[in-house]
């Protein structure tokens, strides 16, 4: 009997956890909801005030959007290529860096180890005013260059690479492999890498979101109108006198902004869940 | 033989420095050099007025001086502190919460991989995007406001942005939102890390949930606890793009929502060099030592 009231005291604490988790995702979806509802809605429907239903007027915002002042399709491919360039560099030159560390005996190992986890908490921000200063006595003031090339050296993308050798890469192979007269590098980029997978999957993503959504020290890099990334152009739009904009095309622009974010999430999210405990280390 | 099969160990070896020398020569251009050139900055008088630049010429610690004797910095450190507890409260207690009814043994649930990963989605958006969103949502023509008066909540549209309250609010609101996910999911793994026969013990002596949770659990989880916090107090310094486009960086209603890194932003702009890099090493210093605490409870191996 005791088990029985048991049972229904569980049951009844499952259901408030029910309702409770439901309450909090749409806690978290709402927003959402609401975003893509007014992107497909006209300003004047918009100015009448809200309704809970998607309208026609989508496709309409989004051409009056691209053929708008800003120039929002250079935005994208500007944040696409900054993005996709900073994340295939950050995986790579991690995992080599973590490989280094995890594959060799060298005099200053542990120095270097453990230098490289002190400076793993140093947010760029404090570093950014002569960051700024040098790319422009390097001449790479309003350049992409600055903004991808420091990718290959990511501290925390690294520390995750090399939890995840630690587990999974034996050594053994790798004397197999020196055996048949494999080079060092042939090994790195034709063994390690291709087992390396995984990490890399969820470290990829994670670098592309991370610069997908930077805009700090983009928008002290770049200048010309052309050259910004999207955040940049958010910023432009609020910055701007907003009573005058057409609200149907505001929502679309931050609707496509996260878009693509929102796409790659549904595909992989098991995996980047699983990610986010595995390293523990987020920013 | 001995020495031969010694060389190639050696001439391997050689191999670890060459796979380093990408980051650290990245590392050095990108970081540590703009590191100290922006505490060199700091001793520097060089600002401009109008089209006219004053310096650089060597003052000393006289950007300190004057940095920590006007009202403004603490202002704004308080202004900062105040928004991330305001996101941070409610962000920690939701996640032990969450984290407890996922890792508890007797609930069950069902559907565990849809809510999380419906409460991680909000990590990934582009928090300039969000904050653009809310800032049209909660606009004083917007839909909530159109909402709360339509369902009788509210007699007149209320301007959130207006009210330092609010508008805090909405800043430590969207925190949480960004963030309580990625807790839940931290706080889990460490949650899962305790030894089951310690609950089975405690079931035996007939504890109930309540006290496993506050009597186990909670101390149990200190050390992850601690972590969290001060990591998150290290991101909460670095408060930028939320208040940033919900202002257009004025940090309204008088410069209460003003952060930190949004008067660096400013000192940049106005290329203020000398002031910018004492508040550059001012933020280094104290994140610096929060960086330490971490590593302290991250070395004592309880947490892993």
């Amino acid at each position: 009997m005791g088990n029985k009231s048991e049972t229904q005291m569980n049951q009844s604490r499952r259901i408030v956890c029910y309702v409770v988790l439901v309450l909090v995702s749409i806690m978290c979806l709402f927003w959402f909801y609401l975003l893509f509802i007014n992107a497909t809605r006209s300003n004047s429907e918009l100015s009448r005030g809200f309704t809970p239903f998607f309208s026609t007027h989508g496709l309409e915002n989004w051409n009056n959007l691209v053929h708008g002042t800003l120039p929002i399709l250079n935005g994208l491919w500007n944040s696409f290529f900054i993005a996709i360039t900073t994340s295939v560099l950050t995986v790579y030159f991690s995992t080599m860096t973590a490989y280094a560390i995890h594959a060799y005996d060298f005099v200053g190992k542990k120095t270097i180890f453990a230098f490289i986890l002190g400076v793993m908490m140093i947010p760029t921000q404090v570093t950014v005013l002569g960051f700024l200063q040098l790319i422009g006595k390097m001449g790479l003031d309003d350049s992409f260059i600055p903004l991808i090339i420091p990718g290959i050296a990511a501290p925390i993308v690294f520390f995750y690479m090399k939890q995840y050798m630690e587990s999974t890469l034996s050594m053994s192979l790798i004397e197999a492999a020196r055996i048949d007269g494999a080079g060092e590098f042939f090994i790195f980029n034709s063994i390690v890498f291709p087992l390396m997978k995984p990490a890399i999957a969820v470290q990829a993503i994670f670098s592309f979101v991370t610069s997908w959504n930077n805009y700090f020290t983009p928008s002290l890099v770049l200048h010309t109108d052309t050259k910004k990334t999207l955040p940049i152009l958010i910023a432009q739009l609020r910055a701007a006198d907003w009573l005058k904009f057409d609200m149907g095309q505001v929502y679309m622009m931050i609707a496509f902004s996260i878009a693509p974010v929102i796409v790659v999430y549904l595909f992989m999210s098991r995996n980047i869940v699983g990610g986010v405990s595995l390293g523990g280390v987020k920013e | 033989m001995g020495k031969s099969k010694n060389n190639k160990v050696v001439s391997y070896n050689k191999w670890g420095y060459i796979f380093l020398l990408p980051f650290l020569i990245t590392y050095t251009i990108f970081q540590l050099i703009p590191l100290f050139t922006t505490i060199y900055n700091s001793f520097f008088e060089n600002y401009r007025v109008g089209l006219m630049q004053v310096g650089p010429n060597f003052i000393g610690l006289q950007n300190y001086v004057e940095l920590f004797s006007t009202p403004d910095i603490w202002q704004y450190l308080a202004n900062t502190m105040i928004m991330w507890a305001m996101g941070f409260v409610p962000q920690i207690l939701l996640s032990l919460l969450l984290g407890a009814w996922f890792t508890s043994p007797s609930l069950r649930l069902k559907g565990q991989q849809f809510f999380k990963t419906v409460i991680y989605l909000p990590n990934l958006i582009m928090a300039s995007a969000f904050s653009m969103l809310f800032f049209t949502l909660f606009a004083n023509e917007g839909p909530i406001n159109s909402m709360l008066v339509g369902a009788g909540i509210l007699s007149t549209n209320y301007n959130f942005l207006f009210h330092t309250f609010s508008a805090r609010a909405l800043v430590g609101f969207m925190n949480f939102l960004m963030w309580f996910g990625n807790t839940t999911i931290l706080l889990m793994s460490g949650m899962l890390g305790i030894d089951p026969s310690i609950y089975e013990a405690a079931e035996i002596d007939g504890a109930s949930s309540n006290q496993i949770f506050f009597r186990i659990t909670l101390p149990l989880l200190k050390p992850i606890l601690v972590y969290v916090m001060v990591t998150s107090l290290i991101g909460g310094l670095q408060m930028f793009d939320v208040p940033q486009i919900l202002t257009s960086g004025t940090g309204d209603p008088s410069r209460t929502t003003m952060t930190l890194i949004m008067y660096l932003n400013k000192h940049l702009y106005s290329k203020n060099f000398g002031m910018g890099g004492a508040l550059s090493v001012f933020l280094f210093v104290v994140t610096a030592i929060l960086s330490v605490i971490v590593f302290k409870f991250v070395n004592s191996k309880e947490v892993k």
